[in-house]
């Protein structure tokens, strides 16, 4: 019978922290649509906004998650 | 009268938005947000407000069991958050009843919601309700605060929108306004 992998706690611990990262999305939308609502009227430019800032925001957090984790090879 | 245009592209919208009594609607649009633009008669925007403002700031306020929002300016505990937080409006003007409550009878009111730490030490290393809290809702109260301070800045985004109107964009090419549509075929 094959030996289940075995993972260490900090294995654990990192892939709860992952889990903790759900909780931007309700904030990453929000914050898209209400900046959106700021610069338009109607809901079509407004929802192309939105996608546009998300992204951004998406963008930028995962720039920031790359150099971060990058250093964490060096420290 | 404002004009929500978008000139770099022909196809932008050209839509007139009604402020009618501008101060009155930021009014509106701080005690409950959304409201401003529901005075306005702006119903989608003022749902939209009204829909991502106060979900997460209700989901904030749960997250923290009702203990993230809270006002307090003692020496040891400057709640500045609540600061942020105000800009919701009345949803968080419970906590300033709390907070005067505490300061008079000792005793909060519905279970201590929104009620500031009765016990505060200036010592870090003792134990107080606020390390409390801390001990209970882990990352979830700093999360829950996060949450609602957002959502009372975003309110402020909301509230300057229903006194002075959407944000005009500019296009890279302001030459673009002076050009006259393209003529079909």
């Amino acid at each position: 019978m094959p030996e289940a992998p075995r993972h260490s706690a900090s294995y654990f611990k990192s892939v709860r922290r992952m889990n903790q990262l759900w909780y931007a999305v309700p904030l990453i939308v929000s914050i898209s649509l209400v900046y959106g609502a700021t610069r338009h009227e109607s809901m079509g430019p407004i929802l192309n906004n939105a996608v546009r800032a998300a992204s951004w925001i998406v963008g930028f957090m995962a720039t920031i998650f790359v150099i971060l984790w990058a250093v964490s090879w060096f420290v | 009268m404002v004009q929500d245009s978008e000139p770099a592209s022909p196809s932008a919208e050209q839509i007139e938005v009604d402020l009618r009594n501008p101060t009155v609607a930021a009014l509106w649009a701080w005690i409950w947000p959304g409201a401003g633009h529901m005075y306005q008669r702006r119903y989608a925007k003022g749902t939209l407000f009204m829909v991502c403002v106060l979900g997460i700031y209700f989901f904030g306020l749960t997250l923290g069991s009702g203990h993230v929002v809270y006002a307090s300016w003692r020496p040891a505990d400057k709640r500045w958050q609540y600061i942020c937080q105000l800009g919701v409006g009345a949803p968080a003007l419970p906590a300033l009843v709390q907070s005067r409550q505490v300061k008079q009878n000792g005793k909060p009111w519905w279970n201590g919601f929104m009620a500031p730490p009765l016990e505060i030490s200036e010592d870090s290393g003792v134990s107080d309700d606020l390390s409390k809290l801390h001990l209970r809702y882990h990352t979830f109260f700093e999360m829950g605060t996060l949450y609602t301070m957002i959502a009372g800045l975003l309110n402020v985004l909301a509230i300057y929108d229903a006194y002075a109107g959407p944000v005009i964009v500019v296009g890279k090419d302001d030459s673009d306004t002076d050009k006259p549509p393209p003529e079909d075929g």
